[in-house]
């Protein structure tokens, strides 16, 4: 019985790294913040959130239930994606460039007279910001 | 300054609840396991700190009604009457005492007098910390 939980902890363990390496590689090889934070933040809560459930098995198996690990895995799993929403929101409010390749923008229609404050402190359109 | 985003609104409502949660289990494990009041205190004020930067902080002084200033007022009254305590049953000052006790619904409980003094320690770590945050916060 141990044996076969120990193969799900390492299998548990081994795709949450693997998870945690696919993000890291997202970040320094994708083109801009957008996707870059996708990458970051999809897949390293992915990553962590079965790190986490291994170590949650592995400490069961020995009848040390953890019920923090549960908890981690639930706040990671609500905050995380939050997180990279809230630095999306700040990147393309502030004004920072997508991809010369990317092809639509459809929130540039609704908040296109949106003023916001760029980097200088002054008060701009965000039509000026994008050219 | 209102940052009038919903999703972080809406979210900060339900996290504000798991932290402080979490605060007051870290508050009462401190005797047995890593935690006590300087942590539980600590993550205590980073749950209403969560709520300054998803709302405001008028909001916040909506909620929370009093200034925390009071609060370390309060947490070293209750630190030192745990100590001066001691001194009414001549030994020495800090003296601390446990004893078991039947609690209605816990049951067999071990109560200490240091939880005490851990909670004037919370109660100060709560107010120095939101005080400086409000005091940053407020200087324009």
């Amino acid at each position: 019985m141990t044996e076969i939980l120990d193969i799900v902890v390492l299998v548990f363990i081994l795709i949450g790294a693997f998870f945690s390496v696919v993000a890291a590689i997202g970040v320094v090889r994708l083109p801009d913040v957008y996707t870059r934070n996708h990458a970051a933040s999809k897949s390293a809560t992915l990553g962590v959130m079965f790190i986490l459930m291994g170590t949650f098995i592995h400490f069961a198996a020995e009848d040390h239930t953890n019920t923090r690990l549960i908890l981690a895995i639930v706040f990671i799993f609500l905050t995380s994606p939050v997180g990279g929403h809230l630095i999306n929101r700040a990147a393309y409010y502030t004004g920072v460039k997508m991809w010369d390749r990317s092809v639509r923008d459809d929130l540039m229609e609704r908040v296109g007279n949106l003023n916001v404050r760029s980097a200088d402190g002054k008060n701009r359109k965000t039509d000026e910001l994008k050219k | 300054m209102r940052s009038g985003d919903l999703i972080l609104q809406t979210m900060s409502k339900v996290v504000f609840f798991i932290i402080i949660l979490f605060s007051i289990h870290l508050f009462f494990e401190g005797h047995y396991r890593p935690g006590g009041g300087f942590v539980g205190g600590l993550m205590t004020s980073g749950a209403i700190i969560l709520l300054l930067l998803a709302y405001d902080m008028e909001t916040v002084k909506k909620i929370l009604p009093f200034d925390f200033k009071w609060l370390i007022a309060v947490g070293l009254f209750i630190s030192v009457l745990t100590a001066g305590g001691s001194l009414l049953f001549d030994v020495p000052f800090f003296t601390h005492v446990h004893d078991y006790f039947n609690l209605p619904l816990l049951g067999k409980t071990s109560l200490h007098t240091a939880a005490l003094f851990d909670l004037g320690v919370f109660f100060v770590v709560v107010g120095v910390t939101l005080t400086i945050i409000q005091t940053i916060g407020e200087s324009e």
